[in-house]
């Protein structure tokens, strides 16, 4: 979708600023909220594509006022409403009031461990060649999908060069939406800076993003 | 990221009279997961410690000091950083396909992610709020040397810079120029050297007189 979430190359007037010796958490609920998110996945059976749909499919307005830990934590809550395992009248409450809905399984202590050193791989068997080869001029097609893509807005209709060829990877597009796998051919496909910002561009500038076959058409 | 830090994580019950509203929805959200079984509170502050005192970008400096002093490792790195890292015990959620990028004197690399926040956790941890914020996801990809000079340092003309914007499941590390005058130093005292911003693109190792 477009959305505010899809920053790269909006102008935007304040500097980076970095924090010396930053903390992972700067309050006590931070820490709760990446806890939580982390540990519902499981219960809750989403997948991380559905996770960044669920945080990035807002109003501008409200995407672009929220911290980032309160972007995940609006997230969180609309994939445990959608899916029943809590209600609006249980949040208000602050209690659980409803009966349990069954779920799969939970993570436990012990589990911890397994979990995040598992991850989450996306690479899959390719069920067919990639159409696309390393040197091979493409294009990122002019999509505006609705739904959740990772193909950002400054690259669409530009042409690049194909640099690497990454395998066969789990597809956001179908999986945002509960439609499957889909695995697709990925390619890091690199820009000239000037193909994407103009003359005014750095002229040393090289940009790569990853992309799914079906994002490229040749060029 | 040693030891525990004073933040009083395991006490959740006290009454705080100015609790903010962002405050008060989470202790909600985790009492109602608790109470349906949902979570474990042991559970999630296992995770929080993780984070907080095990995984953190002193990982990656043991990486890049490593590939600094071995050239067989570099060489695999550089190959498949995946494999490589996990040498070391380094593997896992955010982290499950990982490419190193070498800075040359003619090649500075960069990483962003311009549509969320996509970063190597289990060499870095947990990405920091800049990383994070608007300014740097969105000039990143535009003005990469405005950003460096956002971060004090300004890159030399006729140095290319590449920008590597994270928007797929591939990690990416930066493996950046080791300082002169650091012969024979062993690896431990190379990570030393190694800043997290140095992994990531926007900063320089230390040189050896800033840990001297």
């Amino acid at each position: 979708m477009d959305g505010a979430h899809d920053m790269g190359g909006v102008a935007w007037s304040d500097p980076v600023q970095p924090e010396p010796d930053e903390p992972p958490f700067h309050a006590e609920w931070e820490r709760r909220a990446f806890a939580i998110t982390l540990a519902m996945a499981m219960p809750g059976g989403w997948n991380i594509d559905m996770s960044r749909f669920a945080r990035e499919d807002r109003p501008p307005k409200d995407y672009l006022s929220k911290s980032y830990f309160e972007i995940w934590l609006a997230g969180l809550e609309r994939l445990m409403l959608e899916r029943n395992l809590i209600s609006s009248d249980e949040v208000e409450a602050g209690h659980s009031l409803h009966p349990v809905k069954p779920v799969a399984k939970t993570l436990t202590p012990e589990g911890v461990a397994g979990m995040l050193h598992r991850g989450g791989p996306t690479e899959r068997a390719a069920m067919r060649p990639a159409y696309f080869a390393p040197g091979d001029r493409v294009r990122a097609r002019t999509i505006h999908p609705p739904t959740h893509t990772r193909l950002p807005q400054y690259v669409r209709g530009h042409a690049g060069i194909v640099e690497r060829v990454l395998g066969c990877h789990v597809y956001p597009d179908s999986n945002a939406r509960g439609a499957g796998e889909n695995p697709q051919w990925l390619y890091t496909v690199t820009f000239d800076g000037r193909e994407l910002w103009g003359d005014d561009g750095d002229p040393d500038l090289k940009v790569s993003v990853d992309a799914w076959e079906p994002y490229l058409e040749p060029a | 990221m040693t030891g525990h830090d004073d933040h009083d994580h395991h006490h959740h019950d006290h009454d705080h009279s100015e609790l903010s509203e962002t405050e008060l929805r989470v202790r909600a959200l985790e009492t109602i997961l608790t109470e349906k079984g949902y979570v474990d509170p042991a559970a999630l502050d296992l995770l929080i410690e993780t984070y907080e005192t095990k995984v953190g970008p002193r990982n990656g400096a043991r990486v890049v000091a490593r590939a600094w002093a071995d050239p067989g490792y570099r060489a695999r790195l550089i190959k498949d950083a995946t494999p490589a890292i996990a040498e070391l015990g380094y593997a896992g959620r955010q982290g499950e396909h990982i490419v190193a990028l070498e800075n040359t004197p003619a090649l500075h690399n960069m990483v962003v992610c311009t549509l969320c926040s996509c970063y190597p956790w289990p060499v870095l941890g947990l990405p920091p709020v800049w990383y994070k914020s608007a300014p740097y996801r969105s000039k990143a990809v535009k003005d990469p040397r405005g950003v460096l000079r956002d971060f004090g340092f300004e890159l030399p003309t006729g140095t290319d810079i590449r920008v590597w914007d994270s928007t797929a499941e591939i990690r990416y590390l930066v493996l950046p120029m080791r300082p002169e005058g650091t012969d024979g130093w062993s690896e431990a005292r190379l990570a030393d050297l190694v800043t997290r911003d140095s992994m990531i693109g926007t900063g320089l190792p230390k040189q050896p007189h800033e840990i001297a």
